[in-house]
């Protein structure tokens, strides 16, 4: 039985050493030049005393970062995986989560990870590390003691508190995961993907490990070209892309224009997609344009690894319906939970739970945090058996498939992205000149509408947030007011901001 | 004028747009602002974007999306 993700690499460079692994337009990391450099970058942490802790990995979206990720487990470490489009204030918060040891960087982050405060550890610059002698026996001596409930990497995401959660996600976890995947959406060593998302977040693992598994080639798209329908097409094109697991916002982005009526991704047969709703007008422009590709809807947390649900999108959809999130995936099972913990009725609403090894161990260093959404099972009284409440609200349709309808709190999905809207009201109080904010989110929209109180301008405080926040978190709209208003129990009053926006956005 | 910078103006309210002439190569346009921005623009213009002209150029500036939106009137 497989128990290490490595495994994946190592079958395959015996198989395909030669081929293109992780490609961008610069370079092309065969496998055997992944495992090279990912076995060198192991010894050398191992040789510095760095075991069973995390490694930063600060690069810049390319091949070799993936090297890099793969280098730290073989060290019997887990990476983190950061990038240069992260602000400052970010890594150094995560810095603080994680108090991390060894740093992975390139040419250009190198600077910026030296002028974090709070980070005193060892700088190592890729193209050295990499290079490094390998000690076989150092890494076969690690190997014999790891065991696949072990951790591969953390991810962080957006915490209610202001502070991000690092979700720390197992080898087991991993493999459950990528198996389920590649069945449900059929990859094989033929697979030549185009990777649009970052590689600091989950979402990229569903390119990264199959194409390890498999054999397969991953092309790291170019940023810009997501701003410019024809030339990424083109960029398809050029690569022989046929599969790709992308936000729906890249998708429409694409159909949106009319750029499928003048050309075409001739090659692509596998189109997932999740994260959001898919506007059933653009799914059927795509559906149009490719009638022979399989389109199927993806749906998961972080904190299961990945994806949980799928849906290959087969029947036709009403123009105000939503595309279901299916079913789970094999060895996964969802639980609808009523408000009292239990199985509500046929066609009600509950809160959608995972039962499945696909579970991540928990969010690292912060036990309590843990505690709140990865429970013992309500339903299940005899022995310990833990479940993860995702906090989004769901019910079965008449067909007998997974709808996703709502969140449970004040989380939010804007263009893909999860965001805790408490995130945002702390970075914008904590601002000299800021009494208090809040930010709602207009769904109707799609608009993050940040209410404050204070005296700086608008203007300044739109820039001091630039500085602060992941551009994907940036209010849309800002509202200066005298005060924010308040209910009678001292809280927020967020309908009433809710009627401010209306107010506002009817009449300027 | 005045409508499309009304329409940036609500997609990013802290830019200048009467100076900013890098809004692509700076980054201060990501691709989701360039999606509602031209869905924006053909409501209040009615006019039809082509996808020949989603390019860079186009979008550098307010003023040169102000030509294009002008071009495409006429």
């Amino acid at each position: 039985m497989q128990t290490n993700i490595l495994e994946y690499l190592e079958a395959t460079v015996q198989r395909l050493p030669d081929k293109p692994a992780y490609c961008d337009n610069a370079v092309q990391l065969t496998f055997r030049q992944t495992a090279d450099a990912a076995r060198a970058i192991g010894s050398q942490l191992l040789r510095d005393g760095f075991y069973k802790e995390p490694v930063v990995v600060f690069m810049k979206k390319q091949p070799a970062a993936v090297a890099a990720f793969y280098g730290a487990v073989y060290a019997g470490c887990y990476y983190v995986p950061l990038d240069e489009e992260m602000p400052q204030f970010r890594i150094s918060l995560i810095c603080d989560t994680l108090g991390p040891r060894a740093v992975i960087c390139d040419e250009a982050t190198e600077k910026i990870m030296g002028s974090i405060p709070n980070f005193s550890g060892r700088l190592y610059r890729f193209s050295e590390i990499a290079a490094s002698p390998v000690d076989e026996a150092a890494l076969a001596a690690v190997r014999k003691k790891q065991i696949d409930t072990d951790p591969i990497y953390i991810v962080f995401t957006s915490g209610s508190t202001g502070v991000p959660k690092g979700v720390v996600a197992c080898h087991r976890s991993v493999l459950d995961y990528i198996e389920a995947l590649s069945d449900t959406l059929g990859f094989s060593e033929s697979t030549v993907f185009a990777n649009q998302t970052p590689l600091y977040f989950d979402a990229c693992l569903k390119e990264l490990y199959p194409t390890m598994k498999f054999g397969a080639t991953t092309w790291f798209v170019p940023k810009q070209l997501f701003m410019f329908p024809t030339k990424l097409v083109e960029y398809l094109n050029t690569h022989k892309i046929n599969t790709v697991c992308w936000v729906v916002s890249a998708l429409t982005m694409i159909s949106s224009f009319g750029t499928l009526d003048t050309i075409v991704p001739q090659y692509l047969h596998t189109v997932a997609f999740g994260s959001e709703v898919f506007p059933i007008r653009q799914f059927r422009l795509w559906r149009k344009a490719l009638p022979n590709a399989r389109f199927t809807n993806l749906y998961g947390p972080t904190e299961c690894t990945g994806m949980s649900c799928f849906y290959h999108v087969e029947r036709e959809f009403a123009d105000d319906e939503r595309i279901p999130i299916g079913e789970p995936f094999r060895n996964t099972e969802i639980l609808l939970l009523d408000a009292n913990d239990r199985v509500p009725a046929a066609g009600e609403s509950g809160e959608i739970c995972i039962r499945g090894t696909s579970l991540t161990l928990g969010y690292f260093r912060q036990f309590d945090k843990t505690d709140e959404v990865f429970v013992q099972n309500p339903l299940n009284h005899n022995y310990p058996e833990r479940i993860y409440r995702t906090g989004d609200i769901g019910k079965y349709n008449e067909r007998g498939e997974l709808v996703f309808l709502s969140r449970k709190d004040y989380q939010i999905k804007h263009m893909g992205h999860r965001i805790e809207l408490g995130e945002l009201d702390l970075a914008a109080s904590m601002l000299d000149g800021v009494r208090a904010a809040c930010a709602i989110y207009d769904e109707a929209r799609s608009k993050i509408v940040l209410f404050y109180a204070g005296s700086m301008d608008k203007r300044e405080l739109g820039k001091h947030l630039h500085a602060r926040l992941p551009r994907y978190m940036l209010p849309n709209v800002i509202h200066q007011l005298e005060a924010l208003p308040l209910t009678p129990n001292g809280k927020t009053d967020r309908k009433r901001l809710r009627q401010l926006h209306e107010e506002a956005t009817i009449s300027p | 004028m005045e409508q499309l910078i009304a329409i940036l103006t609500e997609i990013h309210d802290d830019v200048d747009y009467q100076s900013c002439t890098t809004l692509v190569d700076d980054g201060v346009l990501d691709s989701f602002d360039i999606v509602t921005l031209i869905s924006e623009i053909s409501d209040t213009f009615d006019v039809t974007i082509p996808p020949s002209a989603i390019v860079p150029e186009n979008f550098n500036s307010a003023a040169a999306l102000w030509t294009l939106i002008q071009e495409l009137e006429e």
